[in-house]
Parts: structure tokens; C-alpha cells; sequence
């Protein structure tokens, strides 16, 4: 009963935000700009031109009517046009939506990786050189700019190394000799259901260094969580109960230790998606990821508003579902969670 | 200096050291800069993109100026983007929690929805959007960034007041017929900045890396003045086989926010100490 009054209140809340959101990008899209009539109507206007925009734009109106405008239409999936190419805004979602995510969900994934077994190691060995290096680093990870670390990726492992692609989502020769038929726009999943290995791999090693940057930071603290989580657990007498029984210290680390140490994980994909949404402004540009980052990079260049809106706002929506989806999950995994 | 070591530990005096050091650059930049005139942004096109030398320690950018003075005058930029990011974030978040936490009830709720809503935001895309919206520019920027990071500040004071508000020593006060605003200020606020302040110092590094963030994608301080994230982005074009125009930025930026962080964990541990010992 407690749960599900937990997960409606958690839903309502969530609901709350989400029109709170979509105000906030309404205000700050809509009626900061100086003139959005002036920027719809193109390079150099004249009055008229300008005029017949803020009809068009439905300037006029009062903002409490404008914002309900806005909204439904938001709600409904009308992003509107692009000021700058004209283009059906949804329409550049839909391809854009999915790079992103599938580089978002993949260095989660990689910071999970790196971090859990990490601080499981650092763990069980409390003081040794392995240890110290992975508090080392999750503190350099912590303060190293994420645009300074793609470049320095890239130097090493593309310029130094040539082992890993310099950018870009797909090789040239497939991309534009041999394109992937669209179905989810994953790439690693649509050359899955293309059947093409190939593809499949060349889409991995493009995929590699912009997760990595943005799996550095979340992987400092997911490794510094799991290690506090799981010193803590050591203790406990069930632990040295296992000792005592002789079993393996593998097993007792991995399969008596570790699932009591699930918690911090959790809170750790929440917040390395988010991390990653966000830096996939910074990592797109540098690496020419066709997504939602260097959409809006784009957009901000040539002041295109619109796209803006929709982007911000598309993005936070993905970041309240993924926080909200997370919170229910851990009440669901953990019961030990307070129901708050 | 043993008593300051012993305070901050080793790491953390280093720290202060390092951060002292950005500080004096950036405060007497014209007169420390080999070429104060290039550091101010004068361009100096008979040496484009020149390697490090006796002449320019760290090379030259591709207007000719030295990266070196690029980068003194450039801490002016990052260390006042830092610390304005967190006063200006304190400046808002600490009224609010302070009122949320005291007063309760639907004063309380309110606050805390909004809260809650610019809590919900990717930190850095609400900046972006915000900084874009009121145009590129250092105090733009700030202002943009700031917006992002009050939340955190007024959900910590809320906590700080929550238990304060039940302490014996207000309950006094209270009981004694001090007004509220009084209480409010003169008893409940210094006990809940304390922690604030200390989870400020901890967030200049991360304030300075989103600050160079949106300069570097061309939302910070105009050109041609020097600052870190412009000039990472500036060298971009001649990466990797001009390295130095982007490294040197690069490096300070890590080097300061690295600084700021150990310090600001090395606080954390002193006040996290004394916590205990008076519990």
C-alpha cells in the first residue's frame, strides 16, 4: 500500500516538474530573446516581413495564452520549424534522439564497468597501490575539464595509437557507400538486426572514446561509492561468517558482499546518464556525433530558439523518466529504502 | 606554515599554494605577463603559431600572441567566474533555504517545488539555454551558471535549519520573545552558513569547469580577451599538431579546479572531524 502511494506521489511530483520545465524553457526561449519575430523572419527583414512573423509567431497574444499554446503543442509532440533550415523539428529528433541516447546508455554502461569492479577491488584491498591509484584518479577525473580529456583521448588513441576512429558516429564507407537501413537508430542494434558484423564493430570502436570521456567522471564515483559500500559490508558478520566457512574470496566478494552493495550502483546510472546528457554537448562537438548535443550547439550559434526549446526540453524529460524510474527501482530492489 | 600543514594536511597546503599562485597571476597578470599587450588580446601576426621558445615559453597562438601571458590573463577570467558562480548561488539558495526550513508549511512546499524543477535540469543544458538566451558575455555567463547551482545551496540550508530550528538554544531565544527575524538571522543563520561555506569552497573547482564549459562552446567572455575555455576551443583547429595552443589552457584549468577540489575535500575533513568530536 506504502508503495503505491509512494509511486503515485513520486509520478506526481515528476508531473509537476515537467510542466515546471517546460515553463522555464517557455520564459527563457520565448520571452528573453529580444525579438523572436526578427530572428523567424530571416536575415535582414524589413518591417513587413517582420510584422507578418509575429503573426505568424502569435506574439501578440498574452504570455498566459502563449504558454498553454506552447505546452499542448510540446505535449503533442509540435515542436514546430526550425527558424534556420525550416525543418520539422520532431523530424530531426527522431535521428538525433537516438545517437545521443545510444552514446548516453553506452558510457553508463562503461562507467559501471570501470567503476564497480574497481571499488570492489579497492575494497578488499584496503591501503594497497591498486587502492590509492583508483582514489587518485576518481579525484583527477573529478577536475579534469570533459573537453580537455576528449582532445587528449583523441591524441592518444587516434593520432598516437591510430587504434580507435578520430570521429564521427559510422567509417565513410559505410555511411555513404553502404548506408544502415533506419529502425531504431542505434546503431549498434540496427546493424545487429542488418546482420552485419562488420557494421556492428565499426559502429563500437566510434562509440569507444566519446563514452569513455564521459564515463571518466561518473566512474571516479561510481568506484568511490562501491568502495564505501563495500568496506562498510566486509564487516558485517555474515561476511566472516563466510570466511569462516572457507569459501573462495571471489565468492564472498561478488556473491555474498557485493549484491548488499547494489544501492550506490543505482544511484550511480542516474547520475552518469545525466552526466552524460549533459557533457554530450561538449563531447558531440568534438567528436562529430550526429546527436542532440551539436543539434543544439548548432541551434545556440544562429540563435534558433525553437530547436533550442525542444531539445532542453526533450533531454530533461529523458532525465526526469530516468530519475524517476531509478527511485521506484531502488524501493523495489532495496526495501530498506525509506518511502519518503 | 606547520600549523597551517597540520590543519589542511600536506595536499591541501599545496593546494592553497597552487591556488594562491593563480590568485597573484591573475590580480598583478600586467605586470608578471611577458607581453602584457598580446595577454590583453593585441594580435602579433609576424609569429603565428610558433612553438615554445626562449621568446614565448609556451609558444604562440594563431594570431602570434603569446600563449604564456594568454593564460596569466586568462586566470582573471576563471578564478572570478569560479568564485562569483558560488556567491551568487549562495546569495540566493541560502535565503531561500533559510525561509523554507524556518517558516514550513506551504512557504515550504513552494519553494521547494520550484527548487525541485531547476533541480530536474541537466545543470549545464540550463545553462547553455540560459546563456544563450541573454547573449554571450563573462557576467551572462555567471549568472547563467548560477541560476543551476542555487538549488543545491537552498535544499542544504533547509536541512542545516530543520535542525537547528529544534535546539534548545532557539527554543530559548524563541521563549524569551526575540523576534523571528532576529532568531532567523542572529541564531539560526551561522550555524547553517557554516557547512555551506564549506560545501562552497568545494564547488569552485566544478563552477570554474562548467564557466570554461560554456566559453568554450562560445558563451563566455567576448574576444579578444584571454580566457581558458575560449582558448582550448581556439586550438581546436590546429590540434594535435599545435598542441600548445590548447594545452597550456587546458592544463590550467584542470590544474586550478584540481586545486580548489583537494582544498575544498581537505575543509570537508577538518569540519566533518570537528562534527564528531562535538556530537
Amino acid at each position: 500500500m506504502d508503495l503505491v502511494r509512494y509511486t503515485l506521489r513520486r509520478v506526481l511530483l515528476s508531473a509537476f516538474v515537467v510542466v515546471g520545465v517546460a515553463f522555464l524553457v517557455f520564459v527563457v526561449a520565448q520571452v528573453v530573446p529580444s525579438d523572436p519575430a526578427a530572428l523567424y523572419a530571416g536575415p535582414r527583414p524589413t518591417a513587413e516581413q517582420i510584422a507578418k512573423a509575429r503573426v505568424t509567431l502569435d506574439l501578440d497574444a498574452p504570455l498566459p495564452q502563449r504558454f498553454v499554446r506552447f505546452a499542448t503543442a510540446m505535449g503533442t509532440g509540435d515542436f514546430g520549424v526550425s527558424y534556420k533550415s525550416r525543418r520539422l523539428i520532431s523530424q530531426d529528433l527522431a535521428v538525433y534522439l537516438p545517437a545521443t541516447l545510444e552514446l548516453a546508455l553506452f558510457s553508463t554502461l562503461l562507467a559501471l564497468l570501470m567503476g564497480i569492479p574497481a571499488g570492489v577491488i579497492a575494497a578488499a584491498r584496503r591501503g594497497s597501490w591498486l587502492d590509492r591509484m583508483g582514489s587518485l584518479g576518481s579525484i583527477l577525473s573529478v577536475a579534469m575539464p570533459t573537453f580537455f580529456f576528449a582532445m587528449l583521448l583523441q591524441l592518444v588513441f587516434s593520432q598516437w595509437l591510430g587504434i580507435l576512429p578520430l570521429s564521427g558516429r559510422l567509417s565513410q564507407q559505410i555511411s555513404i557507400s553502404d548506408p544502415l537501413p533506419f529502425v531504431t537508430g542505434f546503431n549498434l542494434i540496427d546493424g545487429a538486426i542488418a546482420g552485419r558484423l562488420a557494421v556492428v564493430l565499426d559502429a563500437l570502436a566510434h562509440l569507444i572514446l566519446p563514452a569513455l570521456t564521459l564515463a571518466a567522471y561518473p566512474a571516479g564515483i561510481a568506484m568511490r561509492l562501491t568502495r564505501a559500500a563495500m568496506v562498510e559490508i566486509l564487516a558485517r558478520r555474515h561476511i566472516i561468517a563466510a570466511r569462516a566457512l572457507g569459501l573462495s574470496a571471489t565468492r564472498i566478494l561478488f556473491g555474498h558482499a557485493l549484491p548488499n552493495a547494489v544501492g550506490p550502483a543505482l544511484t550511480v546510472i542516474g547520475l552518469s546518464f545525466a552526466y552524460a546528457l549533459t557533457g554530450a554537448v561538449l563531447v558531440e562537438i568534438i567528436f562529430a556525433w550526429p546527436g542532440l548535443g551539436r543539434y543544439v550547439s548548432e541551434a545556440i550559434l544562429s540563435k534558433d530558439f525553437p530547436v533550442i526549446a525542444a531539445t532542453t526540453l526533450v533531454v530533461t524529460l529523458c532525465y526526469v523518466v530516468m530519475n524517476l524510474v531509478i527511485d521506484l527501482t531502488q524501493t523495489l530492489v532495496d526495501p530498506r529504502v525509506a518511502l519518503t | 606554515m606547520s600549523a597551517l600543514a597540520r590543519r589542511l594536511g600536506y595536499g591541501g597546503t599545496l593546494c592553497l599554494a597552487v591556488i594562491v599562485t593563480f590568485a597573484l597571476l591573475a590580480l598583478f597578470a600586467p605586470w608578471l605577463a611577458p607581453y602584457p599587450d598580446q595577454g590583453m588580446g593585441t594580435p602579433n601576426v609576424i609569429a603565428k603559431l610558433k612553438p615554445p621558445s626562449a621568446d614565448f615559453w609556451l609558444g604562440t597562438d594563431h594570431l602570434g600572441r603569446d600563449v604564456l601571458s594568454r593564460v596569466i590573463f586568462g586566470a582573471r577570467v576563471s578564478m572570478s567566474a569560479g568564485l562569483l558562480i558560488v556567491a551568487f548561488s549562495l546569495l540566493i539558495g541560502l535565503p531561500v533555504g533559510l525561509l523554507a526550513g524556518y517558516f514550513g508549511g506551504w512557504a515550504d512546499e513552494a519553494l521547494m517545488r520550484v527548487t525541485d524543477v531547476f533541480l530536474a535540469f541537466p545543470a549545464l543544458l540550463l545553462a547553455v539555454l540560459l546563456a544563450a538566451a541573454l547573449g554571450p558575455g563573462l557576467l551572462n555567463s555567471i549568472v547563467a551558471v548560477a541560476v543551476t547551482w542555487w538549488p543545491w545551496y537552498a535544499r542544504m540550508a533547509r536541512a542545516e535549519v530543520l535542525v537547528l530550528r529544534g535546539q534548545p538554544y532557539v527554543e530559548a531565544a524563541s521563549v524569551m520573545g526575540v523576534s523571528q527575524g532576529r532568531i532567523l538571522i542572529r541564531h539560526i543563520l551561522p550555524g547553517a552558513a557554516r557547512p555551506l561555506l564549506v560545501q562552497a569552497a568545494l564547488d569552485v573547482g566544478p563552477a570554474l569547469l562548467t564557466a570554461s564549459s560554456l566559453s568554450f562552446l562560445g558563451l563566455g567572455i567576448l574576444p579578444p580577451t584571454a580566457d581558458w575555455g575560449k582558448m582550448v576551443d581556439e586550438g581546436r583547429k590546429f590540434f594535435p599538431d599545435r598542441w600548445w595552443v590548447s594545452a597550456a589552457p587546458g592544463i590550467a584549468i584542470f590544474l586550478l579546479a584540481l586545486a580548489f577540489s583537494v582544498l575544498g575535500d581537505a575543509l570537508r575533513d577538518r569540519e566533518g572531524d570537528k562534527r564528531r568530536d562535538a556530537a
